[in-house]
């Protein structure tokens, strides 16, 4: 097992707990970017727009930073040091999961950081289901694809 | 009177500058937190999720130690009435597990599975800009805006 990969794992689990607390203790909201970023383009919430907008703008900048400070800090697999990964599929493929992300996440009301994360942490049952329902998915899909279908093997 | 208008007009632009810079913050810190945990390869996530090949088990010490900060951080913050600036604490009150939820996370999980990416990593990763992670991005937009059709 690759312990170095797990610690920056966790340290940067830490940091997303640490974002997560300082929106609820500050403005009072749930770090779920779905929620936060889906909202601001598919509802245009009147005078509510402008922290979505900061903070969909500091989640951008963020692996910026990372990069800006060097030392190679970055945990993609594989290249040590780097800090974006290339996607694993084809565009047509991503034209399919993109649909899946945006539509389920928009009806199931969060994603891995609303449900996952701050749900889970307030152990609201509706956040437990569905991460529990959206894991399951994603591990039958991946199974499925890479090892009845032969699709993206590494 | 007229400079008691001026004082609390300037009062909540301050507010609004400052809840504006803390989301900034707040929004930093995850894209950060995202990078160094590495949840910003696809690789990774699938790697997770690949149970029966070679396993990753990055993403469970980064869902572990977000939850594990989430569940302490969220204890001291409710220890206060209210947020430091103002309003209240917007929580989901719904409580009932409908089809919707599960429908939506069943599909979320497909996507997830199929891509490696959720929505954060997703737009964290815009600055290494590709064809299909472009493909990705405006599709998912346009499931969110089908979603508040459904």
């Amino acid at each position: 097992m690759d312990w170095i990969a797990g610690l920056q794992g966790l340290v940067g689990g830490v940091l997303i707990g640490l974002s997560a607390t300082w929106l609820m203790a500050m403005l009072g909201r749930i770090a779920g970017i779905s929620g936060i970023v889906g909202n601001l383009i598919a509802q245009r919430p009147r005078g509510d727009s402008a922290w979505r907008v900061a903070f969909l703008l500091g989640l951008i900048s963020g692996p910026l930073l990372l990069m800006a400070l060097g030392g190679g800090l970055g945990n993609v697999a594989g290249s040590p040091g780097e800090v974006i990964g290339a996607p694993v599929g084809s565009v047509g493929l991503m034209l399919v999961a993109g649909l899946l992300v945006g539509v389920g996440t928009g009806l199931g009301s969060g994603c891995t950081s609303g449900h996952g994360v701050c749900g889970l942490a307030r152990l609201a049952p509706r956040s437990m289901a569905a991460t529990g329902m959206f894991l399951l998915t994603a591990l039958v899909t991946v199974y499925i694809s890479r090892h009845l279908l032969g699709l993206g093997s590494p | 009177m007229n400079s008691l208008m001026n004082s609390s007009i300037n009062e909540s632009d301050k507010r609004r500058w400052l809840k504006t810079a803390a989301g900034y913050a707040a929004g930093l810190l995850f894209g950060l937190g995202l990078a160094i945990s590495g949840m910003t390869d696809p690789a990774r996530v699938v790697g997770f999720l690949d149970v029966a090949g070679a396993w990753d088990p990055t993403l469970m010490f980064v869902l572990g130690g977000a939850v594990l900060t989430t569940f302490i951080g969220y204890r001291l913050v409710f220890k206060r009435p209210a947020p430091l600036l103002g309003g209240v604490f917007q929580l989901p009150t719904k409580r009932e597990l409908d089809a919707k939820l599960l429908g939506g996370a069943a599909l979320f999980g497909i996507g997830w599975g199929l891509s490696g990416y959720c929505p954060g990593p997703a737009i964290a990763s815009i600055s290494a800009l590709s064809l299909p992670l472009l493909a990705m991005l405006v599709t998912m937009v346009l499931g969110w805006f089908a979603a508040k059709r459904l």
